[in-house]
C-alpha cells in the first residue's frame, strides 16, 4: 500500500479526529491538506458562534502530523514534540476550517512542520502553527 | 468599631461555586470535551475524564494532542477569567447573581499558545493547572501544566499569551 493512502486510512482511524469530522483533501510529499465542518459543539463563545481555540489547535495538529507522516524521508509515525499556535482572528461562524501543513526539514530524528488553518476567507489566515514532530526511526 | 460578622462558609461557598459553573456551562467546547473543575478558594484543578473519543493514537492508545491542547488553553482562560473575576466578586464590582443569571463576562483571547509534548497521554483521567504570570488591563500571560496519576510527571505544559476583554459599556 502506498504511503499516502497509509497515512490518510491511519488519520482516518483516529477517534478524536474523526469525532471533529477531520477530513483529508489533499496529502502527499510532506504536505498534508484538511478540512472540518462548522460544529457548534466546538464553540468557544457563544455569544458570537466563534470556535474555541483549542478546536483549531487539534486540526493544526493533525495536519502537521498527516504532514510528517506523508513525508519521503520519514520512516514510520511521529510524535508532536511542541506546536505553537498564532491565532490572528477569529473564524467566522458557519464556516467549515481548512489548514494546509508543509514539512519543511527533516532531520534523523526530527520533523520541522508549519501549517495555515482559514476559513472561506482564504486571504485572511485565522491561524498559522509552527512545530516539530519526532521522527520514528527504523528500529 | 465592631467588625461587619463573616457570612456563613456555606452561603459564600455555594455563591463561588455557583459563578465557577456559570462561567465554565457557557462553553460549548468545554462540555464537549468534559471537562469541569474543582476549585480551592482561589484554586482551580480542570479535570478531564477519560473518553474513547478523545484518542489520538489507536495503537498505544493515547490521548489526541489536540485533546491536550485543548485541556490546556481551556484551563488557561478558564483560570485566567477566574482570577480577574474573584477578584472583582470580593471587590464587589460584581455580582455573583447576575452571574449566575447568565450575563457571562467576555472571555479572554487567545493571541498565541505554545504546547510542549513531555510524554504521551495515558488513557486515563488528566488533570491540569494554570498559573496566571502576568495579568495586565490589556495582556495576559499564563502558564499551565497537565498530569495525570502523579503530579509531579506533567506530560504536558503550555504558555499562552491573551488578550484582556474590554468591559461591557
Amino acid at each position: 500500500m502506498d504511503k499516502v493512502k497509509m497515512a490518510r486510512q491511519f488519520i482516518e482511524a483516529i477517534p478524536h479526529a474523526r469525532e471533529l469530522g477531520m477530513e483529508f483533501t489533499d496529502i502527499g510529499d510532506g504536505a498534508a491538506a484538511m478540512r472540518m465542518p462548522y460544529d457548534p459543539r466546538l464553540v468557544g463563545d457563544p455569544e458570537t458562534g466563534v470556535l474555541h481555540g483549542g478546536a483549531v489547535y487539534a486540526l493544526l495538529d493533525t495536519t502537521c502530523g498527516a504532514a510528517v507522516i506523508a513525508h519521503p524521508s520519514n520512516p514510520g509515525g511521529t510524535a508532536t514534540i511542541g506546536l505553537r499556535v498564532d491565532y490572528m482572528r477569529a473564524a467566522t461562524a458557519g464556516q467549515a476550517l481548512r489548514t494546509h501543513a508543509q514539512c519543511y526539514h527533516l532531520t534523523r530524528n526530527v520533523a520541522f512542520v508549519r501549517a495555515t488553518a482559514m476559513d472561506d476567507d482564504s486571504e485572511n489566515p485565522v491561524a498559522v502553527a509552527n512545530g516539530t514532530f519526532t521522527v520514528e526511526g527504523l528500529k | 468599631m465592631s467588625r461587619r460578622r463573616p457570612e456563613p462558609v456555606q452561603v459564600v461557598k455555594q455563591r463561588r461555586d455557583a459563578a465557577l459553573q456559570a462561567l465554565v456551562q457557557g462553553v460549548p467546547y468545554v462540555q464537549f470535551l468534559g471537562i469541569t473543575f474543582d476549585r480551592r478558594g482561589d484554586e482551580l484543578t480542570a479535570v478531564l475524564p477519560f473518553h474513547e473519543r478523545l484518542i489520538g493514537n489507536p495503537m498505544l492508545p493515547a490521548i489526541h494532542g489536540g485533546v491536550t491542547a485543548a485541556l490546556l488553553e481551556v484551563t488557561a482562560v478558564i483560570g485566567l477569567a477566574w482570577s480577574v473575576l474573584w477578584d472583582e466578586i470580593e471587590a464587589g464590582a460584581i455580582d455573583p447573581e447576575q452571574l449566575i443569571a447568565g450575563r457571562l463576562p467576555r472571555l479572554p483571547k487567545t493571541i498565541d499558545f505554545t504546547v510542549d509534548y513531555l510524554r504521551s497521554g495515558l488513557p486515563r483521567d488528566a488533570y491540569a493547572r494554570a498559573q496566571v504570570n502576568r495579568s495586565g488591563r490589556r495582556y495576559a500571560s499564563v502558564h499551565v501544566e497537565a498530569w495525570q496519576d502523579n503530579r509531579a510527571r506533567a506530560f504536558a505544559q503550555a504558555t499562552g499569551h491573551f488578550l484582556m476583554p474590554t468591559p461591557r459599556g
